[in-house]
């Protein structure tokens, strides 16, 4: 949304800072959570995915993905133009609503880039590293920024044209990494084992760290969003901590009702997934509403993350269970929970506002998420028919790490319990300074 | 002289040695084992999956002694191992035919 053009606020800009430092601090947040999940063999290959993400990603959205998605609109709500592609003609003195246009793309930016991370989770263990290092810039060109401009850019037929509500990212963000996961484990496959072997997380206090630095990444992402330093920015960031909560609560409800055991796992996915949910909704649903969403995120996404057994698709890290799911009930919910108070305007039907808006948050959900399956799906296939997509069996049987990176994550002796012999494998490399020196010594003597 | 193995719960491996060290045996060695017996592994959910983990941590204890002591030490290994719980083990013993001490050479029951 551009907004009627003003003097740089220096509260909003101090506030939008620190956001968008919040929000980057996100995708390294998202390498621990996913690489927690994921078995020994392939720890830094997860990190890796989220991680090359910030550099591929920033490089595309400098180059003309900020340009197509913020420029103004050339295709009747569709695309921005390419006017700023290279950031051709934003400098320090360029304003966009109250702060620096320069510190509004960046933080538009941190969004793309942890939106591209999303999806490596649904193809954890068996990606060909390079498709994948041409998989982000080509995704984010062809699903996000066209997203973001139909939410976010000036002319976009969702918010601006349509009428819809996402306040922080519910559509360009959850319901496009989470539809855009789903097509591409079609595309690859379910991993070697999957339904037969035991794969269980490898490292659970690594997976509470990364969602943990989530969810303070998470209140730049939604209280950022405001945008500005207001009373708005406080009402999100107190929603984004109530729906948090609820999520992980009604995450353990389930859990304790079906499984017998409430676990450290189900409460970070639960937390996790109240965040999702409440992203599209934090600015627009009173504090009433939020606890609903979150705690409705909680129990439906525990659920949805068994489907891939039933189904039999391999999303490996359920990015489709959580980020897809909650993407969609937070969206919806919008519809029911909506207040003027909030939002300005725009009723739920639980306040009086009737069915419309519950209609404009569907039709939103509807085409986005099967516009980011479609062009997923077809940018998959065409990587994987022009250099494979998938890794080979041999490299992911015997771990991503070691075969695609050439560094293994621990020193670990056969059973996983210490490494007692370890240090007897002698290093291959030697020391030849020191060795040089020494025969010196030698010689002189 | 007899070699016992024990297999027991690694919490109760303090027990152990000190009902072993209570009866005078000398030295004995402790390595982190798996395994499993009747009761197959335990049960673990990650949401909402189970796993099934048929290989449960265990302390392998092993200590050689005179054949005239091995009852005795069986026993009390069996009486400090025990919680009445499935998965608290087992213990066997088997004829050793010389023990070398390292450090000085001797051998037989001095070397123990």
């Amino acid at each position: 949304m551009i907004l009627a053009a003003a003097h740089v606020n220096t509260g909003d800009t101090a506030w939008l800072l620190t956001s968008t430092a919040l929000v980057l601090l996100m995708t390294p947040g998202l390498a621990l959570f996913y690489g927690g999940m994921v078995r020994t063999k392939s720890v830094l290959n997860m990190l890796m995915m989220s991680f090359v993400s910030i550099a591929l990603v920033t490089v595309v959205w400098l180059a003309a993905g900020y340009s197509l998605a913020f420029g103004d609109d050339v295709l009747g709500g569709l695309i921005g133009g390419l006017e700023h592609s290279g950031m051709h003609g934003i400098g320090p003195g360029s304003v966009h609503g109250t702060v620096p246009t320069l510190l509004f793309a960046t933080f538009q930016l941190t969004f793309a880039i942890i939106t591209a991370a999303l999806i490596s989770g649904a193809v954890a263990d068996r990606t060909k590293f390079s498709a994948w290092l041409l998989f982000v810039p080509a995704w984010t060109l062809l699903v996000y920024v066209p997203v973001a401009h139909w939410v976010w850019g000036p002319g976009g037929w969702i918010l601006d044209r349509l009428g819809a509500l996402d306040f922080a990212g519910g559509l360009p963000v959850e319901i496009t990494s989470g539809a855009s996961g789903l097509a591409l484990c079609l595309v690859l496959g379910p991993r070697l084992g999957f339904q037969k072997d035991a794969m269980r997380p490898h490292n659970l206090p690594m997976v509470v760290l990364g969602a943990g630095l989530l969810w303070f990444g998470w209140f730049g992402f939604n209280a950022g969003s405001a945008p500005g330093a207001s009373g708005l920015a406080a009402a999100a960031f107190l929603n984004t901590l109530a729906a948090g909560c609820t999520g992980l609560l009604g995450w353990l409800f389930v859990e304790h009702r079906r499984d017998g055991h409430p676990t450290t796992l189900g409460a970070v996915s639960g937390s996790v997934a109240g965040l999702v949910a409440i992203t599209p909704s934090c600015g627009t649903v009173s504090l009433l509403g939020a606890l609903v969403v979150g705690l409705a995120a909680g129990i439906v996404c525990s659920y949805a993350v068994s489907w891939k057994f039933k189904l039999n698709y391999d999303d490996s890290l359920d990015v489709v269970g959580v980020h897809l799911v909650g993407g969609i009930i937070g969206t919806l919910l919008i519809g029911l929970f909506a207040e003027k108070a909030m939002t300005g305007g725009t009723q739920g039907l639980f306040y009086g506002g009737g069915l419309a808006p519950l209609g404009k948050q569907l039709l939103a959900v509807v085409v986005v998420a099967g516009y980011a399956f479609t062009v997923t799906y077809g940018l998959g296939r065409l990587l994987d028919k022009a250099m494979g997509f998938r890794a080979s069996a041999e490299q992911e049987q015997t771990g991503l790490d070691l075969t695609v990176h050439a560094e293994t994550a621990y020193d670990h002796g056969v059973l996983g319990h210490g490494a007692p012999f370890s240090h007897s494998v002698v290093a291959v490399q030697k020391a030849p300074v020191r060795e040089a020196a020494a025969q010196k010594v030698e010689s002189q003597a | 002289m007899k070699l016992i193995t024990a297999i027991v719960k690694p919490y109760r491996l303090d027990e152990v040695k000190t009902a072993l060290q209570e009866l005078g045996v000398q030295g004995l060695t402790v390595t982190e084992a798996s395994g499993y017996g009747r009761q197959r592994g335990h049960t673990e959910v990650y949401r909402g999956a189970e796993y099934r983990v048929d290989l449960v941590p265990k302390a392998r204890i092993e200590v050689v002694v005179e054949d005239t002591a091995a009852d005795d030490v069986m026993d009390a290994i069996v009486k400090a191992a025990r919680t009445g719980k499935i998965g608290d083990g087992k213990v066997w013993a088997v004829p050793v035919e010389t023990v070398v001490r390292v450090r000085t050479g001797e051998r037989g029951p001095d070397a123990l």
